[in-house]
């Protein structure tokens, strides 16, 4: 049956809630309102108010009450209602959450999600268009993933609520409504760790994850038509771990990657996947590592400008025909 | 029949009297562990930080004293206490401070960062206060599952400025959370006096604004914080909601024992040793006709030989493997759907 981005995340709490009576959600407004984009509609009608929980706003509190549920065996959901304000919750995600199994000896598990709309091109300006998963991918202890499809965010939600470590969710919003996609009728789940090759292509290998997934298959059907070039387009899905496997893989068989994401350039995941390929693909490389990612400059509001910052598919296809030339 | 009720009298009496002494052991206990913890930092064999809660032992006696094994207990950094009230073994909790493979944390992290899940005691981080918001959600979980168990959360006035703190208390108070908030106001958070901490009183008076009782209590006379400490959990236990106990107390030594703690006035630690837990309590025993010199005698043998024995379990446990610096990262997969908490 066809699902939305946002249908399928709703799908796979319920689901989950059906399956597992420990798993629970909370948030601020998840409940009476279904969410701020109503991505927990209808949870609180099908599994009550003790399951599906509204908080203050509060989201130290949000995390940290998560943390010690599930040390004693629940599976909670909670949600930060934009991914802008997960800066709220920092501590208690990296030093609380990620800590936790470390500092217990092995002898704790902490299996909490914590999903977080992020994202821009929205009009969300500088509050409501971040992508703060950068900020997470260097801590052990987390895992991060940031789906880009309905059968990925459904999948990949699910392999989260059920992995007994802290995952941290990210969900476009960009992509809530825009992505529609035929989902199996049956249970399906998608592993954390794993990237999935998109579409597979000799010349040119594109390295992305989340909302500019589908500018870059656009800007890869633009340059095959126009350009006669085949581009491999690979989807990191979990940006911690990183499949490094699949990373190598397609570099080495193209011998040129382009690495597209909308958080911004510095610091990003981007700078890692590109010293990955250095270290270990470099003999196989024909071209320099190249990267397409927001500039370095908060998600400013004003139309133009967010268009200036953001990539887009003609950056993409820019880029593409630059580092093909090389 | 009335001879029955007056041996049941007698027996419960004499519960309460093994009871009582038991606090007393505990006491010395913990007094004689953190001695023996500060005379091996001085040694240097335990290194980093080590946070003395010397002073402060009937607080967390008195409130750990009416638990069940179930409850779920978030210690600050300085409670030591509460690893060997709630049972946790003292030559694993020796081994933890000495970074030995045997430690709570098999060598991870520091002091009481280790916790013990199995004793439901949570190993707190560094962030002060971040505790109370997995205490509330610990409690979160008995209310969902209707268990008839409490979570405890102890924290400083020190860390009482802190946005956690209000946060947890705030949602505890929304939902009648059955959590009991300690604070330990040991009148320093760090240098930093009570009078450039908060504009009012007492911590405990912040309770009513979030819609909940809080109690003033004096930290140093565990008869005092017993005999609260009782009413409150079983209260917060029947459903009734958080409540918060503030102990008044002081601690002798520095913040940590790197720090000489010269911003306090001499006569203000003087006159807070005159009024030391433990021969308050001393003078409670001897007053219901306990033969406290033989009393000391036994329990001061007793504490001796389980602090020497903890020091000895954690002198010849082994350091860990390098190696081992990559492992308890992560829970392996798959997941446990038993989702007990536990591996």
């Amino acid at each position: 049956m066809e699902a939305t981005y946002l249908a399928a995340i709703n799908q796979a709490l319920h689901e989950e809630m059906r399956r597992d009576e420990n798993v629970i959600v909370m948030g601020e407004d998840v409940a009476e309102l279904g969410g701020a984009f109503k991505v927990t509609d209808g949870l609180l009608a099908a599994y009550g108010e003790d399951r599906v929980i509204d908080t203050p706003i509060s989201e130290a509190l949000i995390v940290g009450a998560g943390v010690g549920a599930a040390i004693l065996g629940m599976r909670p959901v909670v949600e930060m209602q934009f991914g802008d304000f997960i800066s709220c919750a920092f501590d208690q995600i990296v030093n609380t959450a990620a800590t936790l199994r470390y500092r217990h000896g092995g002898r704790a598990a902490c299996p909490l999600v914590i999903r977080a709309p992020s994202g821009a091109g929205v009009h969300g300006a500088l509050f409501h268009s971040q992508n703060p998963e950068a900020w997470f991918t260097r801590v052990p202890g987390l895992k991060v993933v940031a789906p880009a499809t309905p059968y990925d965010a459904k999948g990949l939600l699910k392999s989260a609520i059920r992995d007994d470590n802290p995952v941290v969710y990210f969900e476009h919003k960009r992509l809530y409504r825009s992505v529609k996609e035929d989902l199996p009728d049956g249970e399906f789940t998608v592993p954390i760790g794993v990237a999935e090759l998109r579409q597979t292509g000799r010349d040119l290998s594109i390295i992305t994850y989340g909302g500019t997934l589908h500018q870059c298959l656009d800007a890869a059907s633009i340059v095959s038509r126009e350009d006669g070039l085949s581009i491999e387009v690979l989807d990191l899905r979990t940006l911690l771990p990183l499949d490094r496997e699949a990373i190598l893989a397609t570099a080495r068989k193209t011998g040129k990657v382009l690495i597209v994401h909308e958080d911004r350039l510095t610091g990003g995941i981007g700078g890692e996947v590109a010293a990955i390929i250095a270290e270990h693909a470099f003999d196989s490389l024909d071209g320099p590592i190249r990267r397409l990612a927001a500039l370095d400059t908060h998600t400013a509001f004003s139309p133009p400008l967010e268009e200036f910052i953001l990539p887009n598919v003609n950056k993409i296809v820019e880029a593409i025909r630059g580092l093909a030339a090389y | 029949m009335a001879h029955a009720e007056t041996t049941a009298a007698s027996a419960e009496t004499a519960q309460r009297v093994e009871y009582e002494l038991q606090l007393y052991y505990w006491m010395k206990l913990i007094r004689a562990f953190e001695e023996r913890v500060s005379r091996l930092h001085r040694q240097n064999k335990i290194l980093g930080g080590v946070y003395s809660g010397a002073g402060q032992e009937a607080v967390v006696t008195g409130v750990c004293a009416p638990l069940q094994p179930g409850d779920f207990v978030a210690p600050l950094h300085r409670d030591l206490g509460v690893f060997l009230v709630r049972g946790v073994d003292p030559g694993r909790l020796m081994a933890q401070l000495m970074g030995k493979e045997t430690g709570l944390s098999r060598g991870k992290d520091s002091f009481l960062h280790g916790g013990d899940l199995e004793h439901c005691v949570f190993g707190s981080t560094s962030m002060l206060g971040s505790s109370l918001p997995v205490a509330a959600g610990a409690a979160l979980k008995f209310q969902i599952k209707k268990e008839p168990r409490v979570a405890v959360a102890f924290f400083g006035e020190g860390a009482s400025s802190r946005g956690d703190v209000h946060e947890a208390m705030n949602f505890a108070g929304v939902r009648k959370l059955p959590v009991v908030f300690v604070c330990e106001n040991n009148r320093y958070a760090y240098s930093t006096p009570l009078d450039k901490q908060m504009a009012i009183e007492n911590v405990a008076d912040r309770a009513p604004a979030y819609g909940f009782k809080g109690h003033v209590v004096s930290g140093n006379d565990l008869l005092a914080v017993v005999q609260l400490a009782e009413k409150v959990v079983r209260r917060v236990r029947a459903g009734g909601g958080p409540e918060l106990i503030e102990c008044k107390t002081y601690r002798y030594r520095g913040h940590s024992e790197h720090d000489a703690a010269l911003y306090r006035d001499k006569e203000e630690l003087l006159e807070w040793q005159s009024r030391d837990p433990i021969p308050r309590y001393e003078f409670y025993l001897e007053k219901k006709g306990h033969d406290m010199k033989r009393i000391r005698e036994e329990i001061d043998e007793r504490v001796r030989a389980v602090v020497q024995q903890a020091v000895e379990f954690a002198e010849q446990s082994p350091l860990p493997a390098p190696g081992e610096a990559l492992e308890d990262l992560y829970a392996p997969a798959p997941l446990n759907p038993a989702g007990d908490g536990r591996a």
